[in-house]
């Protein structure tokens, strides 16, 4: 088993949102800062962002305070990085979307269907031997489900990783500078 | 002098008094045409840009072709692209401006990454240019490609992979502005062959685009105002100078600083000669190979200010027990040094020498409104451990017992018999340490050094470029002397060439023990005196008359080796040559002198603190711990944290 030295057992889960110039090998940059000091990254998404000039990568990872404001302070001095914040689970709304096909024959497909209702998932594939479900929510509801769902037997997991944003008017590429980086 | 630096990625809108973001409204006129690679000679030129060192090759071929006989810059080449780096960083401690190589792609680009790695440790600005191939045989495994951005991604300031000539001086502006500005360090432009043989209009000056890099070089008043206050209360002040401060040039600062608090000066090994070593608030440098009145004055300061330092474990020891009973005042131009090592309490962003310059009269004032604490009994306590424990070498355990040299006698007469602008450059190893101890500091930028990243072979090329530096700047007359090891100076030694044929002379001291000397002390010390792979064969004390142990002697001969690039080679068994070889050196001034001279294996540096073990543990001599006399300290070893 690797050990990871920023990420002791019991260290909390933390939310980053770094906004980043959408350009080649942004993501290798970041990235590799985590891989070096051995961060145990849950998940990490990139997509752009309502400026096309600016991507939005989502980390999340159990990490010790330490090393979460060093590796703040190390992304910051990335050019690439235009504005870090680190979101507070009780002000940010979290989602992840989640595609699981599980086993389900003509015995026990009913149950499975009843499980997607309660959870207000949606069937998006079906065949005599498995059921695809799509699910989307908090990381906690999606834990419940695939526990859930566990029992039946689980073909084929892919999760997208969790993408969150603060609640309230304000965007966090606000006070990005102007429009500056299309001009390259 | 702002330095601007890479703080929190934006601070709302740039500010207006930014003097790169208005640089160049005009660069939609259409300018002059030429080729990407024309330009970048050309941007090279307009930067200011006076020296460049380098080698060609295939894929940097256009841009060779750019710089004539009438380019504005003076073209050195050297021997191997390690050399070309560590030469533009030598150039660069030496003259304050940025060093500039050129290189070409694939092996050139990973040899360069050790001098990368160095000027990004040691936080020296440089400019890297490399070859790449086209842009359409990226990702083929053409010839002598390779992911060179990638490569040095970690150990960069920043990097670029250029891909269309009509980048090109904007890109080389934008590099230059960042290896420059905050932290200083090295910026990587991977030119493609398409960008360097494309067309393009050329303009100057140009305009930066750089959302995401917004240096902080001012602090903020209140913290200030509470390091004014910390200061003032304090009993046991110290002064621990790293090389920021060097980088910011802030020696004035440093020194009104420490007479304005009448404050004792630790320096790093990079800050040696930021206050003169003839100052008495000078104790010398700390940490591992450090004095004891400098590691003792940290160990038991009650406030330490850290200006321009990064509390590397060199420095500290073991980190726990590093100034156990002090609060702390980090000053530093990158915010994540601020608090990476050790918890501070007043943390203060910004460029050394516009934060003393504020810090100064805030400070004076707090003095006239509350006050300051007699430091007498602090000074009685450092002058005794000055007095009690100095940096010489003549005690009895130190003197050679085979009839060669003592090493340290040597560095002691060549800083003695030394033009007092002399600019000191070393390699790595104990002859480093020994330098850093027993020459004579009284000036700023006078000494070049691998620190961070310990670059064995980093001597000549960085003296080498040094002496290009001093050609540049003070018409040669600030001599350039090399305290070599014959390890270190091995893996670079090619560069006599460049030397003798570019006509840059400097002169080289090889401290000659014929073996790896720092890791036999490590083996002497920790490893049973197990002398694993640390035996040279270049210089045994018998090598004149009977073979050494193997058969083999003087491979490679020194003086041989000197004499076949074209320079002056000397060899000095005896205290009597020795002195004669020095003045010979400093006599000659038209080549290269080298001195092989053969000097005593079992020369340890000390003082010692084991790596990993506290700074208490720091031994004067084996068995001999003034800070901590107890049993323990004596037994401190080599811990599993050290390294």
């Amino acid at each position: 088993m690797a050990t990871y030295p920023a990420s002791q057992p019991g260290a909390q889960r933390h939310t980053l949102s770094v906004l980043v110039e959408n350009r080649p090998g942004v993501l290798a940059r970041v990235s590799g800062l985590f891989a070096r000091r051995s961060f145990n990254i849950d998940s990490l998404t990139v997509s752009p962002t309502e400026r096309k000039d600016i991507s939005r990568i989502t980390v999340t990872a159990h990490v010790d305070q330490a090393p979460l404001e060093q590796i703040i302070k190390q992304l910051n001095k990335l050019l690439h990085v235009l504005k870090i914040v680190e979101l507070d689970p009780t002000t940010t709304v979290e989602r992840e979307l989640v595609l699981i096909k599980v086993s389900a024959n003509a015995q026990n497909r009913s149950d499975v269907l009843e499980l997607v209702r309660m959870f207000r998932a949606h069937v998006v594939d079906v065949n005599t031997e498995t059921l695809t479900i799509e699910s989307t929510g908090s990381q906690d509801k999606i834990d419940a489900l695939m526990n859930l769902l566990e029992h039946y037997g689980v073909v084929e997991l892919v999760r997208s990783g969790a993408v969150a944003v603060t609640r309230g008017p304000k965007a966090l590429s606000e006070k990005v500078i102007g429009s500056e980086i299309t001009q390259r | 002098m702002a330095k601007p630096t890479p703080l929190q990625a934006f601070n709302g809108v740039p500010k207006g008094t930014d003097k790169t973001n208005n640089a160049g409204s005009d660069t939609k006129s259409a300018g002059e045409k030429m080729t990407g690679a024309q330009a970048l000679v050309r941007a090279l030129e307009d930067l200011g840009v006076k020296d460049v060192f380098g080698i060609p090759g295939g894929a940097i071929l256009p841009v060779y072709d750019a710089i004539k006989a009438d380019t504005k810059f003076r073209f050195v080449l050297a021997r191997h692209e390690q050399a070309a780096g560590h030469a533009a960083e030598g150039y660069a401690v030496a003259t304050g401006r940025c060093g500039v190589c050129i290189v070409t792609s694939g092996p050139a680009a990973t040899n360069l990454v050790t001098a990368l790695a160095d000027a990004n440790m040691d936080s020296i600005p440089m400019v890297a240019i490399t070859g790449q191939v086209g842009v359409n045989a990226i990702g083929t495994d053409a010839f002598q490609e390779a992911d060179t951005v990638g490569i040095t991604y970690p150990v960069t300031k920043h990097s670029y992979l250029v891909t269309d000539a009509k980048d090109v001086p904007r890109v080389v502006a934008e590099a230059y502005y960042i290896a420059t500005t905050g932290r200083p360090g090295p910026v990587l432009i991977d030119l493609t062959k398409t960008a360097q043989t494309g067309e393009m209009e050329y303009t100057w000056p140009q305009k930066l685009l750089l959302p995401g890099y917004t240096p902080t070089t001012k602090a903020h008043g209140r913290m200030l105002e509470n390091a004014a206050k910390l200061i003032t209360q304090s009993f046991r002040p110290v002064l621990y100078v790293g090389g920021g401060a060097m980088r910011s040039h802030a020696s004035a600062q440093v020194k009104a600083l420490a007479d304005l608090m009448n404050a004792p000066v630790v320096t790093t090994l990079n800050a040696r000669g930021i206050i003169p070593d003839s100052d008495p608030k000078c104790l010398g440098m700390l940490g591992m190979h450090g004095t004891i009145a400098a590691t003792g004055a940290v160990q038991r300061c009650d406030l330490l200010i850290a200006v321009g330092a990064r509390f590397d474990d060199r420095v500290t020891g073991k980190l726990a027990s590093f100034a156990p009973t002090a609060r702390v005042i980090h000053i530093d131009i990158d915010p994540a040094e601020i608090g990476k090592n050790r918890a501070v309490d007043v943390p203060i962003v910004g460029d050394v020498a516009t934060v003393l310059d504020d810090l100064i009269p805030v400070l004076r004032d707090e003095q006239v409104k509350s006050g300051t604490h007699d430091l007498a009994p602090w000074w009685k306590a450092l002058n005794d451990l000055r007095a009690n424990y100095p940096t010489t070498y003549d005690r009895p355990e130190d003197q050679p017992t085979d009839g060669t040299l003592s090493p340290q006698w040597v560095v002691s007469q060549l800083s003695a018999a030394a033009d007092p602008d002399t600019i000191w450059v070393s390699g790595v190893g104990q002859h480093q340490m020994w330098a850093s101890q027993l020459v004579d500091f009284e000036k700023p930028n006078s000494w070049i050094s691998s620190g961070g990243s310990g670059t064995m072979g980093y001597g000549l090329p960085a003296a080498l470029g040094a002496e290009v530096g001093s050609q540049r700047d003070f018409d040669g007359k600030k001599p350039v002397w090399l305290i070599d090891g014959d390890g270190s100076f091995q893996m670079t030694s090619e560069e006599l060439a460049a030397s003798t044929l570019d006509g840059v002379p400097i002169k080289i001291a090889i401290l000659n023990n014929s073996v790896y000397g720092m890791v036999r002390q490590w083996q002497t010390l920790f490893y049973d005196k197990h002398y694993s792979a640390t035996i040279l064969h270049d210089g045994e004390p018998d090598a004149d008359d009977t073979p050494g142990e193997s058969g083999f002697v003087n491979i490679p001969d020194f003086v041989k080796l000197a004499e076949a690039y074209g320079c002056l080679g000397l060899r000095a068994t005896t205290k009597e040559e020795a002195l004669a070889a020095i003045k010979k050196a400093n006599e000659t001034n038209d080549r290269t002198v080298l001195i092989d001279f053969r000097v005593w294996q079992d020369a340890m540096v000390w003082p010692m603190v084991p790596a990993g073990a506290s700074n208490d543990t720091v031994a004067y001599r084996k068995g001999v711990h003034p800070l901590d006399n107890s049993q323990q300290a004596d037994d401190a070893k080599l811990s599993a944290e050290g390294f």
